[in-house]
């Protein structure tokens, strides 16, 4: 979130006194946080309604209003109307860091994998059939050992 | 510090470097939605794996169950760095486990089941984040984390998600404060995606000129490119105060020197004085250690005085509870004391 002092300021955002609201700011980044909206909008209403995490019994409306989330399912449950606000707190919504080493052996092939698919796309591009094939099966290989 | 007198790596700016990082079972929903007994299994869990490690300092660390600490316990905790207010706070099942010389902790079921932090002095930050990884690894052999291929580590709080991490480094920043240049480093630092707050982290006011420094990205970059950028712009902060000290000093010695030499007058001969008078004092005592006006005290020895002089600390060194002007002519003794060496 990149606001100038000023602006800053003005939504009580700046400085060691006055410690930002974090449900408000949640809220607003969801675009859920205001009466009028939610009570036109079908799709909100409909999201705050029905949708509740199946795991834990997080719903958004709870999410709106804490910020947080109840557990890992939470991620997937409400998926996509996290994407925007994630990558509005991270510029960014693709993990880089270290992996757990249960899955670090899985997660290496699978950067492997797309890897040799840009490899495989130039040599088709190419016109180099043969090495192609070569690619092909390997990335084949390599799919059926992750599965 | 006390405990953390075996690494004297002094430093006036940069008073200490911290790492933690978020971690959650996959299996139980994240701490504001599990029950009490989920919460016992969780704590267990941890330290049976933290007591049974081969691992020499992991395995004498010491378990602390947050129920059975009163209120001064608990604060003294949060004055050390080694639990976050919000654990003080807890009503839920929590705990900590603690190492013995303090640079560790261990914290279960604050917001995420896990928070595992390690603190040095002085500029350690890529030492902590090698620590704080190794316990991490031997934690990742015996639990299955919250984890997903897009979003990494998955935390409670949407601005913890990825690595889990939050790097941070204390420093001392009064030449910054005296020109108003702090205003810029506060409004640079958000563009660069760093944080800056007041002693206590989040929320917290900046007494003492003491600002805390830290990532507010944790997705999408690895941990070592958090920390060196990190690094990077807490060096170019360090050297910016280091430079305004040297050019206010220049332009005015003598008003400079007195200013310092009262501050310590003052520290060296009150007889009753609050915490945020003497963290003000020390501040300046401090800067002249910095610029050599001020010779026979030395870092360590301030550091461990503005841990002592906090209000559990200080209840705790003494034995007892005291009221609030009963502890400010305490802490006045406690601190001629310890400038007389």
């Amino acid at each position: 979130m990149y606001l100038c002092e000023q602006c800053a300021k003005e939504q009580g955002m700046y400085g060691f006194q006055m410690p930002m609201n974090v449900s408000n700011f949640f809220a607003s980044l969801l675009g859920l946080n205001t009466g009028d909206f939610s009570s036109i909008n079908p799709y909100v209403q409909h999201y705050q309604k029905i949708v509740s995490c199946n795991k834990c019994g997080m719903t958004m409306e709870e999410f709106r209003s804490t910020g947080k989330l109840g557990c890992d399912n939470c991620y997937e449950v409400f998926g996509e109307s996290l994407k925007p606000l994630i990558r509005r707190i991270h510029g960014n919504v693709e993990h880089n860091g270290k992996i757990p080493s249960r899955l670090s052996n899985a997660m290496s092939k699978t950067r492997e994998i797309s890897r040799l698919k840009e490899l495989l796309n130039k040599a088709i591009e190419n016109e180099e059939y043969e090495k192609a094939a070569e690619i092909r099966d390997k990335i084949k290989s390599l799919e059926g050992d992750i599965k | 510090m006390s405990g953390n007198k075996d690494i004297s790596i002094e430093n006036d700016v940069i008073v200490s470097s911290r790492v933690r990082l978020a971690r959650n079972f996959r299996e139980y929903p994240f701490p504001n939605k599990m029950n009490g007994k989920q919460a016992v299994e969780i704590i267990k869990r941890v330290s049976d794996i933290i007591f049974s490690s081969q691992d020499e300092e992991l395995k004498n660390m010491l378990f602390v169950d947050m129920e059975s600490l009163g209120d001064v316990d608990k604060q003294m905790l949060v004055e050390k760095h080694l639990i976050s207010p919000d654990l003080a706070r807890s009503t839920k099942k929590c705990a900590v486990i603690i190492s013995k010389n303090e640079n560790i902790s261990i914290m279960i079921n604050e917001e995420d089941h896990l928070r595992i932090q390690v603190i040095f002095n002085g500029m350690q930050i890529d030492r902590a984040w090698r620590l704080c990884n190794k316990i991490d690894d031997i934690l990742d052999k015996n639990i299955e984390f919250a984890y997903n291929n897009l979003y990494g580590y998955l935390t409670c709080c949407p601005t913890n998600l990825g690595t889990g991490i939050r790097a941070s480094v204390m420093l001392h920043l009064p030449a910054l404060v005296m020109t108003g240049y702090i205003r810029n480093i506060l409004e640079a630092s958000g563009k660069l995606n760093i944080a800056v707050r007041g002693l206590y982290g989040e929320h917290s006011e900046a007494t003492g000129n003491m600002f805390q420094m830290s990532n507010q990205i944790s997705l999408g970059q690895t941990e070592e490119e958090i920390i060196t950028s990190l690094k990077e712009i807490a060096a170019q902060v360090v050297d910016q105060e280091k430079n305004l000290r040297q050019e206010l000093y220049k332009q005015n010695r003598i008003k400079f020197e007195d200013k310092i030499y009262r501050s310590y007058g003052v520290l060296a001969n009150a007889r009753s004085i609050s915490t945020e008078e003497s963290l003000k004092l020390i501040s300046d005592v401090r800067m002249g250690i910095d610029l050599g006006i001020i010779q026979d005290i030395s870092i360590g020895t301030l550091n461990e005085i503005m841990l002592m002089i906090q209000p559990a600390c200080l209840q705790k060194l003494l034995g007892k509870q005291l009221d609030a002007e009963e502890r400010d002519v305490k802490r006045a003794e406690l601190i001629r004391a310890k400038l007389r060496g």
